[in-house]
């Protein structure tokens, strides 16, 4: 799954949010977007969800052309949004619902797999926030669109946590052929997990750069006290301040 | 359940208290039994006319139950019609409103003449009264819907109906229930009510039987089993929406 989108740009009324954003997300990639708060990561996600039309432009997936079409990919917004009447299992398969394809096992498989084995028939009032984006994430999964849009689906948490989650999301996505579109505002959490990351400016948000992460697979925590990682934060930080962060 | 025991030691008290201070003054005093009557002499009265009181209260109960659940489906249908239909609901709302607040008994002389003095009448009197909380309830559950959720379903590429059938009918759920447990109170006491108007059988003939002939402890039984009816209804409803919403009740938890 390819996804391209070509001279994106988007305004509300008189606000310009969106200037001129082309860019490409290979199949079985991990690109990030990063960007200053407000800087209209959202909307860009909204348009490729199909929710908005482009002023200009059009998104392409596979070569088809989906600009203002829904249904084509896969999401997991900044809060877990999980069904409060449904159960764990019941929530993990919401999205293979939406697209009539029930698969009960790989659902609990990838739940026992996230160390949710005694939760399954559990409620979400009842899962701790970090549980609770685990299964999010295996909805997003398990929904049968290969494309994956993560909205900051870790700000919420605190730091241990959310370290803990950025190490399972990589385990979990490298067994699995997926391509994620991930939206942050941490230079560190864009580094550690993505292969491609794309700068945006602050509003209107243009492309700044597209950096390629060097770094090895598998990844793990001792990669982030390394020289060349914390070289790497820092120039990423240098082309954000100029972006007046 | 020890929960109940250790709350409701209080009030049981303050009600025991109160029987007993009307049963002596009744009987220091000397009040007349048409006037008010004891509690001893109600009680009495209940096991001696209880016999004839039942079929009265069948008749009720029957009546209830029809216009209720009539009242229900109507009233869920109209609010999940207003849902889907913003320029109908713009135009009905304030119509549903404003009429919420017309005394629905006030029209019970007019649909005597419209429908006689058959069932029919006292059917749509309960019927209305359930349908204006219901409707209004389940309107208000729907457009509450979460919002993160709604965008969710709508990222996901979720169909109207979907969005409907999966998210905003569950999450209405609770509100729509708390619409049924107005309703449910209200629905015993017009059913009484409208019993009043003329009917063959029924609480409200047995009341106004009673209170013309001043066989005031008679009265006072149909009160009270009134009162009973309309507690034992919001109990089952509350029994009904335990069953359908396991996961709010834990949460309380």
């Amino acid at each position: 799954m390819d996804l391209t989108l070509e001279n994106i740009s988007k305004s509300f009324g008189e606000k310009e949010i969106l200037r001129n954003i082309s860019l490409s997300i290979n199949s079985g990639e991990f690109v990030s977007l990063l960007g200053p708060s407000g800087s209209g990561k959202s909307t860009l996600f909204s348009l490729i969800g199909g929710l908005l039309k482009p002023d200009v432009g059009d998104i392409f997936l596979n070569g088809k052309k989906i600009t203002n079409k829904t249904g084509y990919i896969s999401y997991m917004p900044q809060q877990p949004s999980l069904f409060p009447w449904r159960t764990v299992l019941e929530n993990a398969i919401l999205g293979q619902e939406l697209s009539r394809k029930r698969d009960e096992e790989k659902a609990k498989m990838l739940l026992e797999k996230a160390g949710l084995r005694e939760f399954i028939h559990a409620y979400p009032h009842q899962l701790s926030g970090g549980m609770k984006q685990r299964v999010a994430f295996i909805r997003a999964l398990l929904s049968p669109q290969s494309m994956m849009c993560l909205d900051e689906p870790f700000s919420a948490l605190d730091a241990f946590t959310r370290l803990d989650m950025q190490k399972w999301l990589l385990e979990t996505w490298e067994a699995y052929e997926q391509s994620i579109f991930f939206i942050t505002h941490d230079i560190e959490e864009a580094l550690f997990l993505s292969d491609k990351i794309v700068v945006l400016s602050s509003r209107p948000a243009q492309i700044k750069e597209i950096i390629q992460v060097p770094f090895e697979r598998p990844r793990n925590e001792s990669l982030l006290l390394t020289y060349p990682f914390l070289e790497a934060k820092k120039q990423l930080a240098k082309i954000l301040d100029h972006t007046n962060l | 359940m020890k929960k109940i025991l250790l709350t409701s030691w209080r009030p049981a008290i303050a009600i025991a208290l109160f029987i007993c201070i009307w049963e002596f003054s009744t009987r220091i005093f000397q009040i007349e039994t048409w006037i008010l009557p004891a509690p001893t002499v109600i009680v009495m009265e209940m096991q001696e006319v209880l016999p004839a009181f039942f079929p009265h209260m069948v008749s009720t109960i029957r009546l209830v139950l029809i216009g209720f659940s009539i009242g229900t489906t109507i009233g869920i249908g109209v609010a999940t019609l207003l849902h889907h239909y913003d320029k109908l609901r713009e135009t009905i709302y304030p119509f549903l409103v404003l009429s919420q607040n017309i005394p629905i008994i006030v029209l019970a002389p007019l649909l005597l003449i419209w429908f006689g003095l058959g069932d029919t009448p006292k059917i749509i009197i309960i019927a209305m009264t359930s349908f204006f909380p219901i409707t209004v309830a389940t309107l208000s559950g729907f457009q509450q819907t979460d919002r993160e959720l709604i965008h969710y379903m709508k990222m996901m590429g979720a169909s109207k109906r979907q969005l409907f059938m999966k998210l905003e009918l569950p999450h209405a759920l609770p509100a729509v229930f708390s619409g049924i447990k107005i309703a449910a109170t209200y629905s015993i006491l017009t059913g009484v009510v409208a019993e009043w108007l003329g009917a063959q059988k029924g609480i409200g003939v047995f009341m106004t039987l009673a209170s013309s002939s001043y066989r005031t402890p008679r009265v006072f039984v149909a009160i009270i089993i009134t009162m009973l009816l309309s507690l034992s209804f919001f109990a089952l409803i509350l029994l009904l929406e335990r069953m359908f919403i396991k996961w709010n009740r834990e949460e309380i938890k």
